[in-house]
């Protein structure tokens, strides 16, 4: 072995260890870590998810009993999503679907739908957009109170004219110098409750597991 | 800064803590080279993040957390690094540390990792890490190591956390908004409003220009400063 081969190979072994050194420091980490960042991305969920129902409405794990749905242009989805039936004792009550306006000021704006059994809104929460701080983002929960003026609304209430915005001739209130973001939440939700209503029947069927849905409630 | 090495050495053992070397690494991390306002080094991440108080404070202390453990770690392997794979080396250690601090927030500052994002993996890329690894931890003893790394970190978040003042003052007209996602919903009262009513905040400071003007003043600031005392 010429002493030029055997300084590559010295430095090479070199780095290789220091690589083998790094993945273990992440793995250990990662292990540590793992159930604990879980357990808060499931709660995060859980809280976001209950929000677009009302309180004490259901008692299953929605997302254990989660759906996936198809990609379908009807919910702006590109990519399969899911829908999260909500049941009480083992009756389906409502559903929370994910949608995606896709027309926001700043690209996607993604929402979670709770409808009800009867087709009304109980709540909209979004759960991603790119809309300009501080004045687009009114329609995020945690920036005001204008996407509670969904809970009650139906296809029928306000009439399909009235799905938009005030300065369209509509029923929903909106800021004045953003209304691109509201328009684009708006139609989403309409075609949110379009879809609900085509595909009640099976988005509301008798959980197939009934049984394991009682297991849980005695936990 | 003029530290003469043959003056060092001798001094090094029965200096103490606060030696003459030790005073001068912590004055060049807080001011004369104040990596935000002076070497302008691993800007993009910062002044993305810069529009409010919080997120500035949390996202340079996360910095100088992955600052201090990898010049602390790189000056412990100096000697076993070989010349030319130094940089790769470097790299990987960054790499790895800066992996480990985001899962440990997102573990258990889980709102705030949510706030910060993006930004804290980018930590890796942010060249004022690899900077003081290269230029100093590399040669250095580890205990000079880790202090240069904490200090030139807490220079640089000392910059944000005003830059962050400014932006979120103009801007948004409070203080400390978004408080409540690190200490919980209990300190959301801790939001200083600085106006009356419904201000309807000043966009621009908020948006990433308002960074760029911020820093700018920040720098002829310190320019004026150093001009005056010199």
């Amino acid at each position: 072995m010429t002493p030029a081969l055997r300084e590559t190979l010295a430095t090479a072994l070199t780095l290789l260890g220091f690589a083998v050194l790094g993945a273990g420091l992440l793995s250990g980490t990662y292990t540590l870590t793992r159930p604990i960042i879980e357990r808060s991305e499931q709660a995060e969920k859980m809280a976001k998810l209950a929000q677009t129902l009302p309180a004490g409405s259901f008692d299953n794990d929605l997302i254990a009993d989660a759906v996936t749905l198809p990609a379908t242009p009807r919910l702006g989805l590109k990519r399969p999503g899911r829908a999260y039936v909500a049941r009480k004792q083992g009756v389906a009550v409502g559903v929370v679907l994910e949608a995606v306006a896709p027309d926001g000021y700043a690209g996607e704006i993604r929402l979670l739908v709770g409808i009800l059994a009867d087709g009304r809104i109980s709540g909209v929460r979004v759960t991603k957009h790119n809309e300009t701080p501080g004045l687009g983002d009114y329609i995020d929960h945690s920036r005001g109170d204008w996407i509670h003026q969904f809970a009650g609304k139906s296809l029928s209430q306000p009439t399909p004219d009235g799905w938009r915005v005030k300065k369209d001739g509509g029923a929903f209130d909106y800021l004045v110098g953003a209304t691109i973001s509201p328009r684009a939440v708006i139609k989403a939700t309409r075609q949110a409750l379009e879809y609900f209503a085509e595909h009640r029947a099976e988005l509301l069927a008798p959980a197939p597991a009934a049984a394991a849905t009682g297991q849980e409630k005695r936990t | 800064m003029s530290t003469h090495e043959g003056t060092l050495a001798p001094a090094a053992p029965t200096g103490g803590l606060w030696s003459r070397e030790t005073r001068d690494i912590v004055v060049n991390g807080l001011w004369t080279q104040n990596p935000g306002i002076v070497q302008l080094l691993g800007l993009c991440p910062l002044l993305a993040i810069s529009n409010t108080v919080v997120n500035s404070l949390s996202l340079g202390l996360a910095t100088t957390l992955v600052m201090a453990t990898a010049s602390g770690s790189v000056a412990l392997v100096r000697n076993f690094i070989p010349h030319e794979i130094r940089i790769p080396a470097f790299v990987l250690i960054i790499a790895a540390l800066v992996t480990v601090v985001q899962l440990a927030m997102n573990a258990w500052v889980h709102p705030l990792y949510l706030v910060l994002g993006v930004f804290i993996p980018l930590i890796t890329t942010n060249c004022i890490v690899l900077a003081r690894v290269e230029a100093f931890a590399s040669k250095r003893s580890t205990a000079h190591s880790i202090l240069d790394a904490t200090m030139m970190g807490l220079g640089l978040t000392a910059v944000l956390v005003v830059l962050g003042a400014m932006r979120e003052a103009v801007g948004k007209g409070t203080l400390l908004s978004g408080i409540d996602l690190v200490l919980g919903p209990s300190a959301a009262h801790w939001v200083i409003p600085l106006t009356p009513g419904d201000y309807g905040g000043f966009l621009i400071a908020v948006l990433p220009p308002g960074a760029f003007i911020g820093l700018g003043l920040l720098i002829a600031l310190r320019n004026v400063i150093q001009a005056r005392g010199a």
